[in-house]
Parts: C-alpha cells; sequence; structure tokens
C-alpha cells in the first residue's frame, strides 16, 4: 500500500464538491448560458457537459486550465473572469476531470482532495465538478511523511481533547454526571479568550490566563448555582443529565446571541508554520499548544497522585460512601472538581480555537461526542484512561484521514467509540463491575 | 392453599437429606443442585471457590456465614446473574452453567434480592401479574389483541388476589409498590416470585430491614414453601431464625464452603465457629470490599493492606484532614 | 406591529407538518424513555433514515411514495438492531452516549460527499412530491378558514400525518395497557427483577428500541413530506428538542408526547413572530431581530432544565408515577 502511495500524488483525501439535483442543476445551466461564448466553453455541440465555477475565498478565478478526459474524448478550457467553466462531452460516461494547479495564483492549492477527480454523467445530462481551493505550498508527499504529518497533528488535537476529557471524566467520576454541557465549558474559555484579547485588547498572554480564570469562575458558579442544589435535592442522575443537556441548549444559544453565527479568530491565529522534520511542519502557536497541554495534563496528574485533594478525588470515583463514611469532605472535593474542569475545558476552548481555528458559538459541541469517546475508550470514570482515550481519539481521527474523506473523519473515531463499548464495554482501563 | 391462618406453623424437619458424613460438599439423598467446581474472582480477590456443592430437594437450606463470604456472589452465578470463572451445575438434572438468568427463571429457580426490588412505579397488583410466566400478551404482536389474552389474564388476576390474600397484601392490590413499607416490599418480592411456580425459591436475606411484627409472617411463607413441595435456599445472619426453619445449613467463608449440616451440628462446628470469630473478626468485610457503608477502622486498613499486598491493586482511603464543617448525605 | 398576523401564524402551528412530525418523534420516544427506561439520545438519526429513506427511495430507486414510507420504517429497524445488540445490554448511560454518537455518525453519512450521488451531500434532497401529491384525494383548490387556510397538498400532508399519528398513537395505548407493556414498564423499573421473573429483558427492550424508532421514521417522514430532506437539520439538538416535548407533556403517557408537540411549536411559533416583531419596534432595546430569533431558543433550553428540576412527570403525568426511577 505505501509503496503504491509514495510514488503517487496524494490522493487519500477526495475532494470534489458534487452539487446534483434538479434545482442545482438548472440555476447552474442558467448563469453558465449566461456568460459570453469563450475558451472557458468547449464542446457546446453535445448534449451531455461537465461544468463548474472555480473560486478561491469567494474571488472567482480566471485562466484556471481545466481539462476532461475519458472515453477516448479530451477537451481543455480556461476559466472565465467569473472563474466558469463548460466543457461538453459527446456521450454519458465517467470521465477524469483535472485541474491544472500550475495555473492557479502562487500560494493557492486544491486544499482538500486530489486536483484530478472521477466524475461520472449518469442520469442526468450534466455534471458539477467544483474544488475546495486553500492556501498551501503544493507538495507530493510519500504515504510515510503523511503519516507523520498526521501523526503530530493528531497528538496535538488528542492532547487539547485530553485536557477537556480528563475533566469531564473526573466530573462523571465524582458525581456519576455525563456533563452535556461540557462542550459550552469548552466554547465559554475559547469566547472569553475572544473577549480580553479581540474586545479588551488585552496582551495574548494575559488574556489567555484570564480567559482559563473566567472559565474556573463559570464551573464554580454552575456549581453553586445549579449542581450543588440539585445534588442537595437528592435529584436522580438521569434527571441530571437532562438538566445538563438543558445548560447546554441555554449556553450555547446565550454564545449564539451575542457573538452570532459568524468565526472569529484570537490573534495569532493561522501564522505560518516552520518545518521541524521532513514535511512535518508546525506553527509557533502549535508547538505551544502542544507544550501546554502536556505540562497542564502532568500536573492534573501529580494532583491527583500526590495531593489530599486529588486523593480524595480518586476516592470518591471508586466509592463515594466508602470516601464519605471515611470523612472526605465529598461536597467540597466535587466543588473543587467542577472548577478545576471548567478550568481545562476552558483551556481547551482556547486551543481548540487555534487548532480548528477559529471561534464560533457551537465549536464544543463539535468536539464533545470526541470528549465522551475519550471517556468511554478510557473506561468511564477513571481521569488516566480519559487521558489515554483522547490521544487515541486525536490520532484516530487525524491519521484516519488518509483513507476517509476528511469531512467523516469523526465518523471513524464514533465507529470505534462503539466498537469498544462492543468488545470491552468497561474501556481500556476501567476496571469490572461487581454485582449484588 | 391456605396455611397461614391457623395458629403459628410448628415445623416439620426434614431429615436423612444426606448420605454419608456430613463434610462439605457431601451428596444428598435427592439434590436439587449439583455444583462443582465453581470460581469467580474480583481483580485478585477469589469470591466464590466452591468445589462440590449439593442442595436437597423439598427441604429448607440455609446458605450462611460472614460478610464477605461470597453468598450473594454464589446466588448471582447460580442463578445467571453473574458469569463464573469455572464451573459447571446442574439444576433439576439440567445443565444450568452459561444459562442466562430469564431461562434460569424460567426452568423454575426464582430468585428474590437482598436489596428488595419492588418495581416502584407498578401497583402491587401489576407487580404481581408480572410474576407469571408464559403469558400469551406478553408477546409484542398478541399483546395487541386483547381477546387473545384476556381470558388468561383473569386467571393470572385470580390467582395473584389469592397469593396477595394469603400475604395479606390484598388490600395495597392498587397502591404503587413504592407506597408500602419496607417488610411489605419484601413479601411482596417473594409473592411475585411464587406467582411463577417455581421449583426452588432462592432468597437472598429475606429477613433483612423486616419489622419484627412482620418476621413471623415471614417465616411462615417460607415454610409454607415446602409444604407446597417446593425447595428453598436462603442467605440469612440470623442463626435464632436459621436454627428455627432451616432443615440444612450451608455455611461459607471466604468463598469455600467450610461446613455442612443440620443446623444444631453445625452451629457446634470449630471450622464454622472459627469463620465467624476467625482472625478478623471484627471486621465487616463488607466494609472493606466497598459494598457497605461503613466505619473505616484501623483493623480495616490493616486488611486492607493485606489484600492490596496480595493483589497490587491499590486502595486509597485517605484520613480526614479535619472534620467537615457540613456533611452531605445527599450528595452522591 | 401586527397582532392579528402574529396570533394567526401562531394559531397555524397547531396542526403544521413539524408539530405533526415531532409529536411522532416524541411518541416514539416516550416507547423508548417513558415506558421502557431507555435514554435514547439519537432520536434525529430515526427521523433521517426514516426522511431519507423516504426520499431516496424515490429518487434513487423509483420507488412509490409508500414503498418509500416503508422503506424508511425498515431502515429505522435496522439501525436499532446495530445500534441495541452491543448496547442493550450495557448501563443506560453507555446507551445514551452510544445512541447520540450513532446519530451524528448517521447524520455525517447523509452529508459527506462520498454518497453524493444518492444523498446529493450537504444540500439535500427535494422534489420527490409527485407521487404522494398523485395519491392526493382532495381536489385542487384553498380550504379552510382563519388561519389553517391550506391548498389541496397542504391538507393532504396534514391529514395524513395526523392518521398516522393517530394510528401510532393507539398503538402506543393498546401495547402499554397490554402485558408487554406491563413487562416493559417492569424493566423500566428494575430489570434485573424482571430478569429474575424469566422475561428475556434484552428482546423487550429491543422491540421497545425497534417501535419507538418506527414512530420517529414515520415523524421523519411527516417532516419531509411537504418540503425537503436537509442534513443538517438532523442534529443533536433536534434530538433534544424532542426530548423536551416529551418531558414537557409526560414522559410515561400517550397524549402527553402530542400535548407537548403542540405547546412547543405554537410558543415557538408564537415567539418567532412576536420576538422580532417586538425588537424591530423598539420594544427590545439592545436586541437586533436576530437576537431576538435566537432568544427563544436559549428559552427552550431554560424550559427543559425548569420542567427537569420542577415537574419531571410533565403536564399530564401523574405526580406518584414519575419517570425518573434513580
Amino acid at each position: 500500500m505505501s509503496l503504491t502511495h509514495s510514488a503517487h500524488a496524494p490522493r487519500h483525501k477526495r475532494t470534489l464538491l458534487l452539487f446534483l439535483g434538479f434545482l442545482f442543476a438548472a440555476l447552474v445551466l442558467q448563469s453558465v448560458s449566461a456568460t459570453s461564448a469563450r475558451a472557458d466553453e468547449v464542446g457546446t455541440e453535445y448534449d451531455f457537459y461537465f461544468a463548474g465555477n472555480v473560486k478561491y475565498d469567494s474571488e472567482p478565478l480566471e485562466g484556471v486550465t481545466i481539462s476532461v478526459d475519458g472515453n477516448g474524448y479530451e477537451a481543455e478550457v480556461d476559466t472565465a473572469a467569473d472563474g466558469k467553466w463548460k466543457i461538453g462531452v459527446p456521450e454519458k460516461g465517467t470521465y477524469t476531470v483535472t485541474l491544472d494547479e500550475e495555473t492557479l495564483p502562487k500560494g493557492v492549492i486544491v486544499a482538500e482532495g486530489s486536483a484530478s477527480v472521477e466524475a461520472e454523467i449518469k442520469l442526468t445530462s450534466s455534471k458539477i465538478v467544483n474544488y475546495f481551493l486553500g492556501e498551501g505550498v503544493r507538495v507530493t508527499t510519500s504515504f510515510w511523511d503523511q503519516l507523520a504529518e498526521r501523526l503530530v497533528n493528531g497528538l496535538n488535537f488528542g492532547l487539547l481533547l485530553a485536557l477537556a476529557a480528563v475533566g469531564a471524566s473526573l466530573v462523571f467520576g465524582t458525581t456519576g454526571l455525563s456533563n452535556f454541557a461540557h462542550g459550552e465549558m469548552v466554547t465559554f474559555g475559547a469566547v472569553m479568550a475572544y473577549v480580553f484579547a479581540n474586545v479588551l485588547h488585552w496582551p495574548l498572554w494575559g488574556a489567555l490566563v484570564a480567559a482559563v480564570i473566567m472559565s474556573a469562575l463559570f464551573g464554580f458558579t454552575l456549581d453553586t448555582a445549579l449542581w450543588r442544589p440539585l445534588r442537595r435535592k437528592g435529584i436522580g442522575i438521569v434527571q441530571v443529565m437532562i438538566v445538563s443537556i438543558g445548560l447546554s441548549l441555554l449556553i450555547r444559544y446565550i454564545f449564539l446571541y451575542f457573538i452570532g453565527g459568524g468565526t472569529y479568530q484570537l490573534p495569532g491565529a493561522g501564522e505560518a508554520r516552520i518545518t521541524l522534520f521532513g514535511t512535518v511542519a508546525l506553527s509557533v502557536t502549535d508547538m505551544v499548544s502542544m507544550a501546554v497541554s502536556v505540562v497542564v495534563l502532568l500536573a492534573v496528574a501529580w494532583w491527583l497522585l500526590r495531593t489530599r485533594t486529588g486523593k480524595a478525588t480518586r476516592a470518591i470515583s471508586d466509592n463515594p460512601s466508602l470516601a464519605a463514611a471515611s470523612g472526605i469532605d465529598v461536597d467540597r472535593v466535587i466543588r473543587i472538581v467542577w472548577i478545576l474542569a471548567a478550568a481545562l475545558a476552558g483551556l481547551a476552548g482556547i486551543l481548540w480555537a487555534y487548532f480548528r481555528p477559529g471561534i464560533k458559538w457551537d465549536m464544543g459541541t463539535q468536539i464533545l461526542l470526541l470528549v465522551f469517546g475519550a471517556i468511554v475508550l478510557g473506561g468511564l470514570g477513571t481521569a488516566f484512561g480519559a487521558l489515554i482515550g483522547a490521544i487515541i481519539v486525536g490520532l484516530l481521527v487525524e491519521v484516519s484521514t488518509l483513507w476517509i474523506p476528511s469531512d467523516i473523519k469523526y465518523v471513524g473515531a464514533l465507529v470505534v467509540l462503539i466498537a469498544v463499548l462492543l468488545v470491552k464495554p468497561q474501556g481500556l482501563l476501567g476496571r469490572k463491575e461487581r454485582i449484588g | 392453599m391456605s396455611s397461614s391462618n391457623a395458629a403459628p406453623l410448628k415445623p416439620v424437619k426434614s431429615t436423612g437429606l444426606h448420605i454419608g458424613d456430613a463434610a462439605p460438599g457431601v451428596a444428598k439423598v435427592d439434590p436439587i443442585i449439583i455444583a462443582d467446581n465453581v470460581t469467580r474472582q474480583f481483580g485478585g480477590l477469589k469470591a466464590v471457590d466452591v468445589e462440590h456443592l449439593e442442595i436437597p430437594r423439598n427441604a429448607i437450606t440455609a446458605l450462611i456465614g460472614p460478610n464477605g463470604a461470597g453468598k450473594t456472589t454464589l446466588f448471582n452465578l447460580l442463578t445467571g446473574f453473574d458469569k463464573p470463572d469455572t464451573g459447571t451445575w446442574v439444576f433439576d438434572g439440567k445443565q444450568l452453567n452459561g444459562v442466562p438468568a430469564f431461562k434460569v427463571a424460567r426452568m423454575g429457580q426464582v430468585r428474590t434480592f437482598q436489596l428488595t426490588k419492588a418495581l416502584g412505579l407498578l401497583t402491587v397488583l401489576e407487580n404481581m401479574k408480572l410474576g407469571s410466566q408464559k403469558q400469551k400478551g406478553e408477546g409484542i404482536f398478541a399483546s395487541l389483541i386483547k381477546p387473545l389474552w384476556n381470558k388468561q389474564e383473569e386467571e393470572i388476576e385470580e390467582r395473584a388476589l389469592d397469593i396477595l390474600a394469603r400475604f395479606k397484601l390484598d388490600t395495597k392490590k392498587d397502591d404503587f409498590a413504592a407506597s408500602l413499607s419496607g417488610g411489605q416490599r419484601k413479601l411482596l418480592e417473594m409473592a411475585r416470585a411464587l406467582m411463577s411456580q417455581p421449583k426452588l425459591v432462592m432468597l437472598d436475606e429475606p429477613m433483612a430491614g423486616v419489622n419484627p411484627a412482620l418476621t413471623q409472617s415471614l417465616l411462615e411463607h417460607i415454610l409454607d414453601l415446602k409444604v407446597q413441595g417446593m425447595s428453598v435456599l436462603f442467605v440469612e445472619h440470623d442463626m435464632q431464625m436459621v436454627r428455627h426453619i432451616a432443615d440444612w445449613v450451608v455455611v461459607m467463608a471466604e468463598g469455600r464452603v467450610v461446613a455442612e449440616g443440620p443446623p444444631e451440628d453445625v452451629m457446634q462446628n470449630p471450622a464454622v465457629i472459627d469463620a465467624y470469630l476467625g482472625s478478623h473478626q471484627d471486621v465487616d468485610l463488607g466494609v472493606v470490599t466497598g459494598r457497605i457503608a461503613g466505619e473505616i477502622t484501623s483493623e480495616v486498613e490493616d486488611l486492607l493492606e493485606e489484600i492490596d499486598a496480595e493483589t497490587g491493586v491499590e486502595h486509597e482511603i485517605e484520613q480526614p484532614p479535619v472534620v467537615a464543617p457540613e456533611k452531605d448525605e445527599d450528595s452522591k | 406591529m401586527d397582532w392579528g398576523s402574529i396570533l394567526s401564524n401562531t394559531a397555524s402551528w397547531l396542526i403544521s407538518p413539524e408539530t405533526i412530525a415531532y409529536a411522532l418523534a416524541a411518541l416514539g420516544l416516550a416507547v423508548h424513555f417513558g415506558y421502557g427506561g431507555l435514554l435514547n439520545f439519537g432520536m434525529a438519526a430515526f427521523m433521517a433514515l426514516g426522511a431519507y429513506g423516504y426520499a431516496i427511495s424515490i429518487l434513487t430507486f423509483g420507488l412509490p411514495w409508500w414503498a418509500g414510507i416503508i422503506v424508511g420504517c425498515l431502515a429505522s429497524v435496522v439501525f436499532a438492531l446495530i445500534l441495541g445488540i452491543p448496547t442493550l445490554r450495557l448501563r443506560a448511560d453507555y446507551l445514551a452516549i452510544t445512541t447520540i454518537a450513532a446519530a451524528e455518525i448517521v447524520r455525517l453519512l447523509f452529508t459527506t460527499q462520498v454518497f453524493d450521488s444518492v444523498t446529493n451531500s450537504a444540500d439535500g434532497l427535494g422534489n420527490y412530491h409527485a407521487g404522494f401529491r398523485a395519491a392526493n384525494p382532495f381536489p385542487e383548490g384553498t380550504y379552510g378558514f382563519g388561519p389553517w387556510t391550506y391548498n389541496e397538498n397542504g391538507w393532504w400532508v396534514r391529514i395524513f400525518g395526523i392518521c398516522l399519528l393517530a394510528v401510532a398513537a393507539l398503538l402506543v395505548w393498546l401495547l402499554m395497557r397490554s402485558p408487554w407493556g406491563r413487562v416493559l414498564k417492569g424493566i423500566r423499573e428494575d430489570e434485573d427483577a424482571v430478569r429474575a421473573l424469566g422475561k428475556n429483558v434484552f428482546a423487550y427492550k429491543m422491540q421497545a428500541l425497534m417501535v419507538g424508532g418506527v414512530f420517529g421514521a414515520l415523524g421523519g417522514v411527516v417532516f419531509a413530506l411537504p418540503s425537503a430532506v436537509v442534513p443538517s437539520v438532523y442534529v443533536t439538538s433536534l434530538t433534544f428538542f424532542i426530548w423536551t416535548i416529551l418531558l414537557l407533556g409526560g414522559a410515561a403517557t400517550v397524549f402527553g408526547p402530542l400535548l407537548g408537540a403542540v405547546i412547543f411549536w405554537v410558543i415557538m411559533g408564537f415567539l418567532s413572530n412576536v420576538l422580532p416583531a417586538l425588537a424591530s419596534s423598539g420594544f427590545l432595546p439592545f436586541m437586533s431581530t436576530t437576537q431576538a430569533a435566537t432568544l427563544r431558543y436559549i428559552l427552550v433550553g431554560l424550559a427543559l432544565m425548569l420542567i427537569v428540576i420542577f415537574r419531571p412527570q410533565g403536564i399530564l403525568g401523574n405526580k406518584k408515577e414519575l419517570t425518573f426511577v434513580k
């Protein structure tokens, strides 16, 4: 597999955007026929055609060469000023539609998938072929280089996921709650960072630290105002879980209310990448992000293993009644766990905002299931399991894009989550439960 | 069918149940369960390790032993609620290991639970009806057409009301089971088990948490089961009660059967005395395994350390830094 | 502020296809959670399978519309099997996480480019109405009065949906008064106790998952009947809205989900009309009309929390018969 791959241009990600359907075809047909007949249209005498619109950053690109090859027929066009092109073909069937990347402006490449795609005209008389263009340098990388790159990216993603997962796992361990609002705690950190850095124009480091502190405060507030009263009321765990769903909707739409549906960048996002070795290139932000994740995770591990409260936390996860009976102030420990979990989630949110990149109102919800997946993979309620689970999920998501299209990369992780439940429901590090 | 209306029943002890000397694993004249080499391990702790055990038919057998002796685990294994690491057992001539719990129950071996499992949001009568086997209306398609199951439903209701009357729960038939007292729930659970017309009734601590006023009535019901031709296996701590109603006693300690015999003889057995007054006599093993909330005494810690040393499993026992200012029992 | 049109728009939500679709899905969830205690957080996937099963059967395979509905239901039954086999033996919270993950998998698979030729990826499917409309018994024209004035297609969708809903409600009522329903309710309370009574708990849970899933799929079909199938509809929020409806009306009741759906959509409809109107006429300072429209979702979240904390049995539920067991 690797041999054939290393010889070819990357074909790991298919990148065609195919718009089918009568409405759309009709729409495009109209706009295509409206353009003047230049070299952007060939083969108009035929009944069937491929067409598309080459745009980068919503700006049309002129003079990009597109060619169609197949069934003994070849044709080539350059895009018009509005980015449109159209190639008629004599018969139905499968053709190879290629965008010549040499003719793209400097620094622009086909970002997702290949510049050469197989397209088929089957039921309808036309097929729209569009490409996702993005910023970048066109390189032909070998399979192993790509793997190395994905592994590093996956590790980065896994580490930030671990920050969120360890917190959620501690909450689950001590309270039994699968907190569906954890994603919103992640978003909260990112939104706070945006408020301090972009709105109040604090220096970046101050803004990020303030965001994490605000997240911790957020956790404290939630525990004081909501979770603790619910514990006092003795409300069942399923009920509390559904309350967390309500809270998740509430907070998520409050974010939407205030920041709207757009995406915002933190200062320093999307900066240039430095090549480390081979094709592995990381930005300074990436490296700092990974370093911060590792340091914080080590600190949490130290806290759990060495400090009195940390040990108490594990004791409660192990056996709440035994812990309470041995004099641990369960309520106080749970409050600390909420604060810690919220701070970790906030930090994860900031790093996630750099990794995605961008801050969006539902960004936390996007990774909530991966966080849950990490927790289940590691064994519900064990913090170290969640850490390992998160890194596995992170690697899995990134590496799987070598074989599957990137728009279903989360599917792989979720399928593995279900598979693990099937084979080893107690997770990788969990223990079997005693019955009776 | 009605035997509880008379004066307190004088237990009629069944004797001559075994063949040869009453030692652990002794053969029975007419066993209903024969178990061989049944083991179950939790981490490093061997919870059950029974080489050979036979339970006599049409007799009341008590399973006793200190907390953590593996009685409930053995119950779980025999009824299919837990899977053993090794072992085979035969119930009424049928191989039962590996058979799922619901099939075990269908074969006529029903159990109750230590923590009563009354179905709280069903009425008492619904609880009872649920116990009946082979209901036509329990199939999803047949359930839609009432005439298919209506007649059987009426028969079941009649039988349920009959048993409820015997258990003096008939006045509560339309109440939610959740509204019953603890003792009444125990009664209901036993009555519900009878609805399935079992051969062997397995009762896990039927007397635990029952108000003394109901104890006598529960005892009579258990004795009544034998009169009606059923076999009974029950876990109990109350020696007085065991002596009173049991025909045969099996003693477990640390997962093993350490003694068997008629109640009077077993109580004199040195192995039994040792099991109860052994090296960890003050320690409630339930607390150690975390099954029961209890005080962590220094003995418990010693024992835990011992277990840790053996198993390599780490337990965290945090000594309280200061006495907690506010303790919240509802915090879980 | 045009109160007349606001109230008229609000009233039309009483029998909108959305209301009927959500009521069907909530009824399915009542079978899952209210009666069976199954924490299904993947209702959106069952709806998606119903909607896509219907649309794809017609568009790709050229089946008649009624066969499309059957395909949608079968798809949800298969999904229930795939989902249930690994998870129904596990703890309730595992089921919750697995179902929500499986629902996301389904949505992503409908969204991805990979199956574009069948699913039309993110743009969704449309134009599959011909068969259903040809079966319309109502002659062409506009009928009704006041806010409930629709053309023949509008009425056909609504009446067909209401018939489906009525049949579904009748089925739930029949099932739950039977011994089958008794076993299911027993499982909700304590599955070990029911197992100890010789009932095949796994089979009952699986049947409940399928029955509820089919209702969810029918909800998806009704949702798809008047308009189009777009994958971005079937997000987890949709599942959570269904939960809100179920808990609002009363989880272990037949009519609770119907009442819940009506209340939910009438209030949502009212707010979607009145909030932007208030904002644009200056009654809600510091609020744009978009923000005003977002506000109603914030209120949904708040309402869900308050219901669960203060009235977990819902509007129609019995105070004693709380639906949350543990």
